[in-house]
């Protein structure tokens, strides 16, 4: 790439992105590899290294590009292979498989079939990424680029259009013009609170003092979601650009990155970019020849659930207090943030979200989505669903539709039970309630709420109790410890939920998990404890009849909790191929060879593995 | 046990006497020396005039901190969720067999760490597990087995 000069104003930046798009359209072809970690895991850099070897071992008519992309969402079917021109998609891709690609579709033209998306409902072979049902119901505004450019790539960045919503807001706007027009967008906080973002940057714009300080929250740790960490891995400018937007805007000159310490990639290319910027003049004094400066810092955090809370979180990066522990409020960041100054803090895809919005108007972003929801939101899709990845949607969705349609319905033809959103502060939407569209307030109403949006899907076989019961030990864990209501409250409800989980349970301890949970939502310092009740609440208020089949009958009816059920064998249909009691780690499967086999009950410690062994369908549950 | 106090004054240089760098620094420390060890920590709290305690505070309230050795390897088991509802305590149950360590425990040869962690991060590939810090998804209880099989002596000698 021709990059070597310092971008000092707008026309210059212009021109660069000019030749930059030219010497794209001059590649005759390319080749994006996702190296998003999900991708990584199931072996993307071996492909990436078995493209590069390949195409350089032959001589080609056209020149190809081999791109290590970020994260293109359908982490299941990875790793992940688009060729273009042709969009052509290819899934599960192994570095053994590189050559057939090379010869058969970049020299000749022709698709290798069984690399491609084989549709279940259809039972066809889908050609190109945009026809794949997991993306066809899409609408990518944030995660757009993500497949299409190298992550710390600044020319890549460009090339798609970056840091021309900074120029326009730097040049053409005055910052109150840029709040205004992200008051028309209606944007919502996309960390879980969903505060409106305009009113957070007004609030900071106005607060006494000269030093003010943006803040990236890319603590990202809830559960089952990992949205904040594939932007970051995939598109760290867009998070940066919405950043120098949101730091014009109130009046800031420094900001900081708060990653999660469990996410090295996303750092590394955010490290990556932030170099970039500023070795092109996009961070540091004097930007694109304005009188507008600004710093970026990144602070790692050190593994701690609550550090994601703000009033946390920010005494984390002052790193003074030894115990980072959250505060009341008011006073809120905006007023009093950041060693006292005010400070606006925004998840990653709020921040990500603010170049579009300048580029294309509130009014654009405001046309999708419900009344009070604006744009589109990135779910993480996991669980028992068979298409599991990040889907991006517009706000008002029903999780029908993600699961079904875009999910490809749910894992081995069981029955789905529940969608737990909103992670570990969130609750259960049972099945009944799967048309709902997904907004802020009618997710609230159903006693959970947006959160950072995980999306996890339950069958048949997840016990609500115990899934309860598994948010409690988690939000006990997490629990700082300071607050009583949230350190012993939580130590109670979890104590309780064990016992109804162990068969030991009685009725009046649902009346106790009600008052204590009332308890903890009315005293708790920050929202951790606040909100750690309502995965109890949500389970206990939908599925009453499965705590009470714990509590009256001792009994687990979704085969989960070992105190409840027995593991047998049906004499019927075993086979006697022995997998199972190969696989027992407590010896307690018996049999010869080709007969039935029989489990020892006194030994049995449950554990399972002969179910997920047993090829037959012979282990049963009781 | 002593330690080469010059690679913590090195670390102390780089970061300087900077309160929102102080995670990072001893973050440094614990991935040089695998832990946190005490005289370390005093070292730090002597040059940067920081009282220890609050050194120990940050110590032990972050998970990503050791105060005792870890081993060479690191076995990390995810319980986010998502693996969670698709088998991750079996997982893990299966991992503290195999390893003959319980989750938070380093083996009495100083080989593996065995630890837990409530989400990597790739929940739509669980259940999920790092071996020193590579990723290992959509696993089983006898996926498990043979990716933390210790070496085929050793595997010879469990299967007598």
């Amino acid at each position: 790439m021709k990059m070597h000069r310092s971008i000092t104003d707008p026309a210059a930046l212009e021109a660069l992105r000019r030749e930059l798009m030219a010497e794209g359209q001059a590649a005759g072809a390319s080749v994006s590899v996702c190296c998003g970690t999900g991708c990584r895991a199931s072996g993307a850099l071996e492909v990436v290294e078995a493209f590069k070897q390949g195409l350089a071992a032959r001589e080609l008519p056209v020149k190809v590009n081999t791109r290590m992309t970020g994260c293109h969402g359908f982490c299941e079917q990875g790793p992940l292979v688009v060729l273009e021109p042709g969009n052509i998609f290819y899934c599960r891709v192994q570095a053994a498989d590189v050559e057939e690609i090379i010869s058969r579709t970049i020299v000749e033209g022709q698709p290798v079939e069984r690399l491609l998306y084989l549709d279940s409902a259809s039972g066809r072979r889908i050609l190109r990424e945009e026809n794949v049902p997991f993306y066809r119901g899409q609408e990518r505004l944030l995660l757009a680029h993500n497949g299409r450019i190298e992550p710390a790539s600044l020319a890549d960045y460009l090339a798609v259009g970056g840091y021309a919503a900074l120029a326009k807001a730097l040049t053409e706007m005055t910052p109150e013009q840029v709040i205004a027009e992200i008051k028309v967008s209606g944007l919502r906080g996309r960390g879980g609170g969903g505060f409106p973002t305009a009113l957070k940057w007004e609030i900071c714009r106005r607060a006494e003092g000269t030093t003010k300080y943006v803040v990236c929250n890319a603590d990202e740790g809830d559960p089952g979601c990992f949205q904040d960490r594939s932007l970051l891995e995939g598109n760290p400018h867009s998070v940066l650009e919405g950043m120098l937007i949101g730091a014009y805007a109130v009046g800031a000159e420094a900001g900081y990155v708060y990653v999660r310490h469990e996410y090295p990639l996303a750092i590394a290319h955010l490290s990556g970019a932030i170099n970039e910027a500023r070795e092109y003049g996009l961070l540091g004094r004097g930007i694109l020849g304005t009188g507008f400066n600004f710093e970026l810092k990144i602070s790692r955090g050190g593994g701690a659930f609550v550090c994601g809370e703000e009033t946390a979180l920010i005494s984390s990066i002052e790193g003074i207090t030894g115990e980072p522990n959250p505060r009341p409020r008011p006073p809120y960041p905006a007023v009093q943030g950041l060693w006292g100054c005010p400070t606006v803090i925004n998840n990653v895809k709020t921040w990500a979200t603010v170049p579009p919005i300048i580029n294309k108007g509130g009014q654009w972003f405001a046309a999708t989505g419900t009344a009070g929801s604006k744009g589109t939101m990135i779910f993480s899709l996991t669980g028992k669903v068979n298409n599991t990845g990040l889907v991006e949607v517009p706000m008002g969705i029903t999780l029908r539709e993600i699961v079904f349609n875009l999910g490809g319905g749910i894992r081995g033809g069981k029955k789905i039970k529940a969608v737990q959103t909103g992670g570990p502060a969130g609750g259960c939407i049972p099945e009944a309630l799967l048309d709902l569209p997904l907004d802020y307030e009618q997710l609230t109403e159903a006693g959970s709420m947006m959160g950072s949006g995980g999306l996890i899907v339950m069958d048949e076989t997840t016990c609500m109790v115990d899934l309860a019961r598994y948010f409690l030990s988690f939000t006990q864990d997490e629990s700082c410890g300071k607050c009583t209501p949230c350190r012993e409250g939580g130590a109670q409800l979890l104590h309780l939920l064990e016992k109804i989980t162990k068969g030991q349970g009685a009725e009046e301890d649902l009346e106790l998990i009600a008052a204590l949970s009332a308890a903890m939502q009315d005293s708790s310092l920050c929202a951790l404890g606040k909100l750690a009740p309502n995965p109890v609440l949500t389970t206990l208020r939908f599925f009453r009849d499965e705590y009470l089949a714990h509590i009256v009958e001792k009994r687990c009816p979704a085969g989960v909790c070992r105190s409840l059920i027995r593991y047998v064998i049906d004499s019927s249909a075993c086979t006697g191929c022995g997998r199972c009691r190969r696989a027992c780690p407590a010896g307690a499967v018996q049999g010869t060879k080709k007969e039935p086999h029989l489990i020892d009950q006194e030994k049995c410690t449950r554990c399972g593995a002969c179910l997920e062994a047993c090829r037959f369908a012979a282990v049963l549950v009781n | 046990m002593g330690i080469d106090l010059e690679k913590v004054d090195r670390i102390i240089e780089k970061y300087g006497n900077d309160a929102t760098l102080c995670l990072e620094l001893l973050q440094e420390i614990n991935g040089t020396f695998r832990y946190l060890p005490r005289e370390a920590l005093v070292r730090v709290a002597e040059k940067n005039r920081t009282p220890l305690s609050q050194l120990y505070a940050m110590a032990t309230f972050y998970k990503s901190f050791n105060l005792t050795p870890r081993g060479e390897h690191e076995v990390c088991v995810c319980m986010g969720t998502a693996c969670h509802v698709r088998g991750a305590p079996r997982i893990l149950e299966r991992a503290e067999e195999i390893l003959g360590i319980r989750a938070g425990e380093t083996s009495a040869d100083g080989k593996y760490t065995l630890q837990t962690v409530n989400c990597l991060g790739a929940c739509a590939l669980g259940p999920l597990v790092t071996v020193d810090g590579q990723y290992h998804g959509k696993l089983n209880t006898a996926r498990v087995e043979k990716l933390l099989r210790r070496s085929p002596d050793e595997d010879a000698q469990e299967h007598n």
